[in-house]
Order: C-alpha cells, then sequence, then structure tokens
C-alpha cells in the first residue's frame, strides 16, 4: 500500500519536473515548479526528514516559487523569440549527456552499501550535552555549528549582491516596486486576516525546534513570508536599505553567532565550542539573536534589489 | 522496493531531467527553473542516503538531514541572486537573451536612471 503511494508520489513529481522543463508558457512552468516543490514535501515527510520537510515546503516551494512567478510576470511581454534555439542534433547530445548523468546516479543508488553508513549512533551519544532534543538542532547549531554560521554569512553576501544590482541613482533606495492592490479585494483581505496567524505559527515553529522538528530557519521563513503578503497586497512598504536600524537587524544575528563562538575559543578551547553546562542557554541565545537577522534577510531577499528612492 | 530506493531513483531522474533543461532551454529564467529542478534532485539523493542511516531511534541519520536544511536556504539564496541578476538585464538591455549576438536596444545611461515601469 505505502509503496504503491510512494511511486505514485514519485512518478507525479517527475511528471511535474519533465511539465516544468518541457512546457513552452514561462508562466506555466513557473506554477509546475510550484506544485513540484510543494509535492517534494510528501517525499521529505516518506524520508523521515520533517524539519527537511518544513523548510522545503516554506522556502523550496514557498519563497522560491513566490520569487520564480514573480519574476515570470514581469518577464511575460518579452520577445521570447530572441532566443535563439538549438538545433536538433545539439538537443540530442544534451539528452544523451542527462541521460547518462541519471543512469549514472541510478546505478550509484543501486549499489549503495549495505548496511548503510551512519552518524546516528554518535549524535545519539553526544546529544545529551547540548541540552536539545532536536538531534538536527543538535547538529545544525553545536555538531556542525560552522556550517550554520557560514550559511548566514553567505545569505548576507547574497543579499549585498542583489542590493550591489541597484541603479546609481537609487543606492539607498527601496526595493522592488510600490504593489498597489484593491483594499477591499481578496488580497488585501487576506493580506490583513493571515499575518497575525502566520506570525504565531512562524514563532511556535521557531519555539520547539530546540526539541521536535522545527527551527529559525522554518520560523525565520513564515515571518517573511507574512511580511511579504502585507507587501504585495500595499498595506505596507519595504524600508530604504540605507535605514541603520536595517543594518543593525541584518548583522546582528551572525555578529552574536562569531561573538558566542569567540568566546568558545576562551572558555572552552574551540572556536564555536561551548562551555559544559553552558550549552543550551548559548545555543537558545544564538537561536533568538539569528530568527530576526534571518526574517530580514529572507524578506529582504525576496523584495531584491533598490528601484526607488528612499526620500519621496 | 525499499522507499530509499524509489526516490533515490526518482532523484536521479529528476537531476537528469533538469540537466537536459538547463542545457537546452535558452531562456534564461528556464535555466534558473532547471538548475533547481538539478538541486532539488541531489537534495533528495543525499535525503535517500540520510534515510538510510536511520539508527537509535531517529527517522534518519541527523547529519545530512542538517546540511540538507543549509543547502536548501542556500540554494534559495542563489536563486534570488541570479532572478535579481536577470530583472537588472532586463531593465538595462530591454530583453532576456544570454545570447552575445542578439539584438538588443543599448540604454544611453546603462540602465542607471530610474524609471516607472508601466
Amino acid at each position: 500500500m505505502i509503496e504503491t503511494l510512494n511511486t505514485s508520489v514519485a512518478v507525479l513529481i517527475l511528471a511535474l519536473a519533465i511539465f516544468t522543463i518541457a512546457t513552452r508558457e514561462l508562466f506555466a512552468a513557473a506554477v509546475g515548479f510550484i506544485a513540484y516543490g510543494l509535492l517534494l514535501t510528501l517525499v521529505w515527510v516518506q524520508l523521515h526528514g520533517l524539519d527537511v520537510a518544513l523548510i522545503e515546503g516554506a522556502v523550496g516551494g514557498g519563497l522560491t516559487g513566490v520569487l520564480v512567478i514573480a519574476s515570470a510576470a514581469r518577464l511575460r511581454d518579452t520577445p521570447a523569440t530572441a532566443a535563439v534555439r538549438l538545433g536538433a542534433s545539439a538537443r540530442a547530445a544534451a539528452a544523451i549527456v542527462a541521460g547518462v548523468v541519471a543512469a549514472a546516479l541510478a546505478a550509484c543508488v543501486l549499489a549503495l552499501p549495505d548496511p548503510a553508513s551512519t552518524l546516528a549512533p554518535q549524535v545519539a551519544a553526544n546529544i545529551a550535552a547540548t541540552g536539545v532534543g532536536n538531534p538536527i538542532t543538535a547538529v545544525l547549531l553545536a555538531f556542525r555549528a560552522i556550517d550554520t554560521l557560514l550559511e548566514v554569512i553567505v545569505l548576507i553576501f547574497a543579499l549585498i549582491g542583489v542590493w550591489s544590482l541597484a541603479p546609481d541613482g537609487v543606492w539607498g533606495g527601496r526595493p522592488g516596486p510600490r504593489y498597489e492592490a484593491d483594499p477591499n479585494g481578496i488580497l488585501a483581505y487576506f493580506a490583513r486576516i493571515l499575518p497575525p496567524i502566520g506570525i504565531i505559527v512562524g514563532i511556535y515553529i521557531f519555539w520547539v525546534g530546540a526539541d521536535h522538528p522545527g527551527g529559525k530557519f522554518q520560523g525565520a521563513t513564515f515571518l517573511a513570508a507574512m511580511w511579504l503578503l502585507a507587501a504585495r497586497a500595499g498595506l505596507t512598504d519595504a524600508p530604504p536599505i540605507s535605514r541603520v536600524w536595517l543594518r543593525i537587524v541584518l548583522v546582528a544575528g551572525p555578529m552574536v553567532f562569531v561573538a558566542i563562538g569567540l568566546a568558545g575559543a576562551v572558555t572552552a578551547g574551540a572556536f564555536l565550542a561551548y562551555p559544559a553546562g553552558y550549552a543550551k542557554p548559548l545555543i537558545l541565545a544564538i537561536e533568538w539573536a539569528l530568527m530576526p537577522s534571518l526574517a530580514l534577510t529572507l524578506a529582504l531577499l525576496m523584495a531584491g534589489a533598490p528601484q526607488r528612492p528612499g526620500m519621496p | 522496493m525499499s522507499a530509499t530506493t524509489i526516490f533515490g531513483l526518482c532523484a536521479a531522474a529528476l537531476v537528469g531531467v533538469g540537466l537536459f533543461g538547463l542545457i537546452v532551454d535558452p531562456q534564461p529564467l528556464r535555466k534558473i527553473l532547471a538548475f533547481n529542478v538539478i538541486g532539488s534532485g541531489v537534495f533528495v539523493l543525499f535525503g535517500a542516503v540520510a534515510r538510510r542511516g536511520a539508527a537509535e531511534g531517529m527517522g534518519g541519520d541527523p547529519v545530512p538531514q542538517a546540511l540538507l536544511i543549509t543547502g536548501i536556504v542556500v540554494a534559495f539564496s542563489a536563486t534570488a541572486l541570479a532572478v535579481a541578476l536577470l530583472l537588472r538585464l532586463f531593465n538595462v538591455t530591454g530583453s532576456v537573451t544570454l545570447s552575445s549576438d542578439a539584438p538588443h536596444e543599448e540604454r544611453l545611461d546603462g540602465g542607471n536612471a530610474w524609471r516607472r515601469r508601466p
């Protein structure tokens, strides 16, 4: 029974991926990609990765989907004919390359070692020292904290990259266009009703992350999505990126993370090590500091490069 | 067939489909989509490997699962940067093509003037 379900989900996902690639209409491809991203969350649930399912639904399907569909809408009127299509022989060669890569990967999947290598016993043996109950949170903020630190810094770098695409005249201005919607329309209605619920859900997902599936990335995505909804409905506007408070909130989380890491070098003998007995409070401090920074970074990544002067 | 094998094979096929789209499709936004399909295929493959490492009452090996969360967020930031580059290209040249010899209107100010798009 469950095997039938798995097979049909796999076939459906594959069909959606092919549709996304093959359809002629750009907008249809964007819609297909969103459905694809949401179906992937089912795969993650079946692979027993609930934390990954949450982030896939929120970021992979949600934020990426909105980003792609918004830009597809803006590029809709561009002449697609300007693009040069590849000839039949080149397409056949590309199909052969793609087929060989897929076949090699499939062979690797069938040849995976049995029993599989795993780090789960080491995590189980050491999780008590961190004080958190969710093994993934323990990996993210204790065992592999350096990855998480570099990740939040990569997000800031990506944001700097997006901002640097601003035309000279509007540097420091407000990102994206000013959205307007019918104040009595369904979008504005949702933008008034959903955020109070969404903000509570986001903070809850963040709060339970220490011991259950969830965490700061998933929670921050929820908060960013709620702001995005209000902005698209014209109820609020993006702040000018030259604001001092905005810059401070952006870097506060990573700075606290680095400061705690450096303090660990003094008190516990290694960068990002926690002194015995203080692991849980320090992990919570990092999570609390990262949450607003991440929410703002994700929201501003969605908003795009500055397009309007900051001062009207 | 176990879930890990089914989704592992599905992931291998997704990488192939995405790679084909990335090479063949001339439109930049379609290339970004195809690249994301490749990325999610790699993630699912890694997720199947993580599931096989289930032990000690955990549903999967938590180390690859945590790396997956990191990977998905980083993939999003790369997509956001790529889309921003694409929109900037559109604002400067008025068209979106990666072909270097395609005709396009060159704006004298290099796209620096602020203008409201209709």
